[in-house]
């Protein structure tokens, strides 16, 4: 009897936790189509549908623009860290020449170091690049991933050696042994590093709001985090609400598809997005 | 040089040109505008170690730092004793729907911060927002949760706490997996209630995991920015000015290069100064 108590009491508690996680998502999409004098109530259905707020924001900030920035920066980034951390990765796990360990050795040095260590040298950098209002600055210094290589290298090395060794007997070239061979058979490493790159890159804010000032080539956070920040908020509640799920959308829509894969990816590796 | 060597430096060698560009450039860059007065317009100045002793007297730098040290001081204990509760219950191996709460309570960590910080920037409005809605309808008084500078930071501590916490149940819930349930078994037959193995058997064994969540979460939480950024701008009376709000400020509304530099090496030290410390009295040899 004690432990069928407790048994509901403690499936009571995580529905009231996760209803706190929950709502308040599903509150912010309801308030979107709702009037907006209605906004302001707890309830998730509208009395009435209205695409006002959406049709505001696509009024107000180029939205559209901004959403296609996003699109093309993140798979940018995402197909180049792929590439990059797995030749390094392979490299650092199936090929014997010296000075690999000291790199190993860095790599683990400049994972330590905080970034508001190198982010203003950083900022001097694109500058003295030319690269500020530019594609090349969201591009080039997230391209390679230290964490992706260490995760790349990690997977490669369970790979039995024969395969490899086979392979070049065969006259195999070592990129075509990285793409043709390994990749078909790390299907799962790859998308783990891709889901969560894409997912860093895509909610990115600090970076693009240093390096972008010019609203043609802002990102998706970015241009609404400004709209947020800027102007009167309470006036146009439904109007921000509604640049923030459109913001959301894209994550959301992967994140019911691949949960487990987001999940488990970020619980190993313990990173943050 | 062999066919493996020279493939070997090939195939690295993107990673040592970024390395060289995007790292150690910056990091060597960032030691030497530590000495110098630099606008980025005039040429720089060298000012020896003027830049700290104006750190030193900056009260700005010493409230973003508290402020920043407040934040932490609510952020992971709330954090770590929320995790600790709700991966322990969902580490019965009976539960039905595990994936269900596991998915709900991971949800706003794959959300971008700046859509759960405009979220919450109108759940916590004082006059319009839906907390104080809640609390008028049970009979309590309004919050002024972004207004008051008393309550600011503890109100946007609570909001990242919300935003991390699944990623620290996941993470927990792993590190309760790993411990044997023979453990317990044994406990139970020498006849040890719960809350006794919780101390002595849960709390030893996710030690190691538990570091793990407070030093991820200092980190995480020594780079708060976009939340006071987009909820109250730093204020009310600078009261949510984090340190590293105040760099970007120095840096990118003052154009003080060398200033903001100083400010991000003394973060950088400042941060491994509190995770060794954190390791110092939280590590146990099991």
């Amino acid at each position: 009897m004690r432990r069928k108590i407790l048994i509901t009491l403690s499936y009571l508690l995580l529905f009231a936790l996760a209803l706190t996680f929950i709502y308040p998502f599903l509150w912010m999409v309801s308030a979107t189509f709702k009037p907006e004098v209605e906004i302001q109530s707890a309830n998730l259905i509208p009395s009435q549908v209205s695409l006002k707020s959406y049709q505001a924001v696509f009024e107000k900030i180029p939205i559209g623009r901004a959403f296609l920035n996003s699109v093309f920066v993140s798979t940018c980034v995402t197909i180049l860290v792929l590439v990059f951390s797995s030749v390094v990765g392979y490299a650092l796990a199936h090929l014997r020449f010296r000075g690999r360990e000291i790199i190993f050795s860095v790599m683990l040095f400049t994972m330590m170091i905080p970034f508001q260590v190198t982010l203003i040298p950083m900022y001097v950098l694109m500058v003295k690049l030319g690269w500020v209002n530019t594609y090349m600055a969201l591009i080039v210094p997230a391209m390679i991933s230290v964490f992706g290589i260490f995760l790349f290298r990690q997977f490669y090395k369970s790979i039995p050696t024969d395969l490899i060794e086979a392979a070049r007997l065969d006259g195999c070239h070592e990129l075509y042994i990285i793409f043709r061979i390994i990749w078909p058979n790390t299907i799962p490493a790859l998308v783990t590093v891709g889901i969560l790159t894409f997912m860093n890159i895509w909610n990115d804010v600090l970076w693009p709001i240093i390096v972008i000032r010019d609203p043609e080539l802002m990102t998706m956070p970015q241009m609404v985090a400004l709209f947020a920040a800027g102007g009167r908020a309470e006036a146009q509640m439904g109007t921000i609400l509604a640049s923030a799920t459109m913001l959301a959308l894209p994550v959301v829509i992967m994140y019911l598809f691949f949960q487990r894969h987001f999940i488990e990816s970020m619980a190993t590796s313990g990173m943050k997005g | 040089m062999n066919r493996e060597e020279k493939y070997g430096w090939l195939l690295v060698s993107p990673y040592v040109g970024f390395f060289l560009l995007i790292s150690a450039f910056p990091i060597i860059f960032s030691f030497i505008l530590v000495f110098m007065r630099w606008n980025m317009l005039s040429p720089m100045k060298f000012i020896g170690l003027q830049n700290f002793v104006t750190l030193f007297q900056d009260p700005l730098f010493w409230k973003a730092l508290s402020n920043t040290l407040l934040f932490l001081a609510i952020h992971i204990p709330l954090q770590i004793v929320l995790a600790l509760i709700i991966s322990a219950l969902l580490n019965n191996p009976s539960l039905f729907g595990k994936s269900f709460f596991r998915g709900a309570f991971f949800l706003p960590v794959v959300i971008s911060g700046v859509v759960v910080t405009i979220l919450w920037k109108q759940l916590y409005s004082t006059e319009t927002g839906l907390l104080n809605n809640l609390l008028l309808s049970m009979g309590f008084g309004k919050v002024p949760w972004l207004t008051s500078p008393k309550i600011a930071m503890p109100a946007i501590a609570i909001m990242a706490t919300w935003k991390n916490l699944g990623l620290y149940v996941v993470i927990l819930l792993a590190g309760l997996q790993n411990i044997p349930r023979s453990l317990y078994e044994a406990a139970s037959i020498d006849g040890a209630n719960k809350i006794t193995q919780f101390f002595r058997i849960t709390l030893p064994m996710v030690n190691p995991t538990l570091i793990m969540v407070i030093i991820l979460s200092t980190i995480g939480g020594f780079s708060l920015f976009i939340e006071p950024y987009i909820m109250t701008g730093g204020g009310p009376l600078n009261s949510t000015l984090s340190a590293n709000l105040y760099i970007y400020q120095q840096a990118f509304s003052f154009y003080k290069m060398g200033y903001a530099a100083t400010l991000g090496f003394t973060m950088a030290g400042i941060i491994f100064a509190v995770v060794a410390l954190q390791r110092k009295f939280f590590e146990r040899e099991i």
